[in-house]
């Protein structure tokens, strides 16, 4: 298993460990609901070091990145912006999806998923290779990331952080600065505000520390997973892989095939009949949405499967949601069947997401 | 690992106690509630259902996972604990107070068949080493 720095803390304050994927990591410190609802409601930190961040350095980065990923590194203008895109293979299948920070015109960051990290860093290399071979692709392994989430999580940072308050205070959302040691992105996985920060591996321990005295709960990954499927957020693996596009998975927005410029399975967007989509469901029998449960609706055709692609209960909305990939006709509103164990249950067709920044959007 | 002795279990990690009626009351062991996390939803079996040992007859949802809960003994349901409904919570607060459903068993020696607190430690153990 690998190990985050992190891992003896984690331990030391009684995490219930779990494997994810190649991961040693914490899934909760007692109640994931209450540290969900810290999240909601003031602050809490995760420990996301085992996702990877991959530098693309030399000349020509960005013009390499015009065409390795599919939404358009055009709009980052700014240093320190950053952009969410996906990385498709040639039949638009999504490899992986990963946030990209320009931070010089020869210095581009990509934050990739844990479970992707080691195929898309040999895709990456690949495509590099045909295409700018001159350039650098750097794995880096010695740094230690952590989402500090919520209402009070930049507040909290301040704390902690001496100084970076002037630095970090007029950061929108997806841009980022470095300040002292720390890389500051305000970005997250949870809906809310606050702060992504990679910081060398060697300070994580004591960095965290310090946030766990000024008040941040320690969330695992049980409830980073209920806060993404509220804020309506994908989960790589679950809610789209290798044999799905971004149409189909409700990530329409990151393209924009009206540009002229070329980019690694574009040709095969361009060509694909589109008959599914993602849509939210709210379950209005009693029970529990869960991954890959079947959905009936009144549009069952084609032989395509309609199922749920991530469920299971919301705390803000005490109710079980879920993401399902379903067919595109269908209207929110619609009533539709789930089949739960051997009994098929009322869930009505929603937009997403169900929750943002402390509030129900249903 | 809180384990009454006054209590039977089973491998399933159904804890039983048998009443002075003769009826029996099934809940879920604090290892399981554990294992499953914060618990979100119950399903019970209808009150008059005849159940056979070893049948699956409920269900406990946590954040995380369902979980099947089984018959430890054959018997007709009598009452099940519908406070649970809104507050499954109370089976992480204190497993052994928030029973499940009670059993008007067929056959009490089937109450021998089950482990004594002594027994279901060792499987706990067994699991976790």
């Amino acid at each position: 298993m690998k190990k985050t720095p992190l891992n003896q803390i984690h331990r030391d304050m009684n995490a219930r460990m779990v494997p994810f994927g190649d991961w040693d990591m914490p899934l909760h410190y007692g109640s994931q609901l209450d540290e969900h609802q810290k999240v909601r409601s003031d602050a809490g930190m995760f420990d996301v070091s085992h996702m990877l961040a991959v530098d693309i350095r030399g000349e020509g980065a960005r013009n390499f990145l015009l065409n390795l990923v599919a939404n358009n590194v055009t709009k980052l203008v700014q240093p320190g912006k950053a952009l969410y895109t996906c990385m498709l293979n040639e039949q638009g299948g999504i490899i992986d999806d990963l946030i990209i920070y320009f931070l010089t015109e020869s210095w581009f960051r990509m934050v990739v998923n844990a479970g992707t990290a080691d195929k898309d860093v040999a895709w990456i290399r690949t495509k590099r290779d045909e295409l700018m071979p001159g350039l650098e692709i750097i794995p880096q392994f010695n740094l230690a990331m952590i989402a500090v989430q919520g209402p009070n999580a930049r507040a909290k940072l301040w704390q902690v952080i001496i100084g970076s308050q002037a630095a970090t205070e007029n950061l929108k959302l997806f841009q980022s600065t470095v300040f002292d040691k720390y890389f500051i992105a305000r970005t997250g996985y949870t809906g809310e505000d606050g702060f992504e920060i990679i910081l060398p591996a060697d300070n994580a321990e004591d960095f965290w520390n310090k946030l766990h005295a000024v008040g941040v709960t320690p969330a695992g990954l049980g409830a980073r997973d209920t806060l993404r499927l509220e804020a309506g957020m994908n989960l790589y693996g679950q809610d789209m892989d290798e044999t799905t596009n971004p149409f189909e998975s409700g990530l329409t927005w990151t393209i924009d095939l009206k540009d002229p410029r070329d980019f690694i399975g574009k040709k095969a967007l361009l060509e694909m009949p589109i008959r599914q989509q993602l849509f939210g469901l709210l379950l209005e029998d009693r029970g529990m949405l869960r991954n890959h449960q079947e959905v009936f609706t009144r549009y069952n055709e084609n032989g395509d499967k309609n199922q749920i692609t991530s469920g299971g209960f919301s705390p803000t909305l005490n109710r079980s949601i879920a993401l399902a990939r379903l067919p595109s006709k269908i209207t929110i509103g619609d009533e539709v069947q789930v089949l739960v164990r051997d009994k098929k249950l009322r869930a009505s067709v929603s937009k997403y997401p169900f929750v943002r920044n402390g509030k129900s959007l249903i | 690992m809180h384990i009454p002795s006054h209590l039977k279990y089973t491998k399933s990690h159904e804890w039983i106690r048998l009443e002075i009626d003769g009826t029996v009351t099934i809940g879920i062991s604090q290892h399981a509630q554990e294992l499953l996390g914060d618990m979100v939803f119950v399903e019970y079996p209808k009150i008059g259902r005849k159940l056979k040992q070893g049948e699956e007859c409920a269900v406990v949802e946590s954040v995380k996972a369902a979980a099947d809960v089984y018959a430890p003994m054959t018997g007709e349901v009598t009452e099940v604990n519908s406070e649970l409904e809104s507050e499954p919570e109370k089976i992480n607060q204190d497993p052994y107070a928030a029973w499940l459903f009670k059993l008007k068993p067929a056959d009490l020696n089937e109450l021998n068949e089950l482990l004594d607190a002594a027994a279901y430690q060792r499987i706990i153990e067994s699991e976790i080493h």
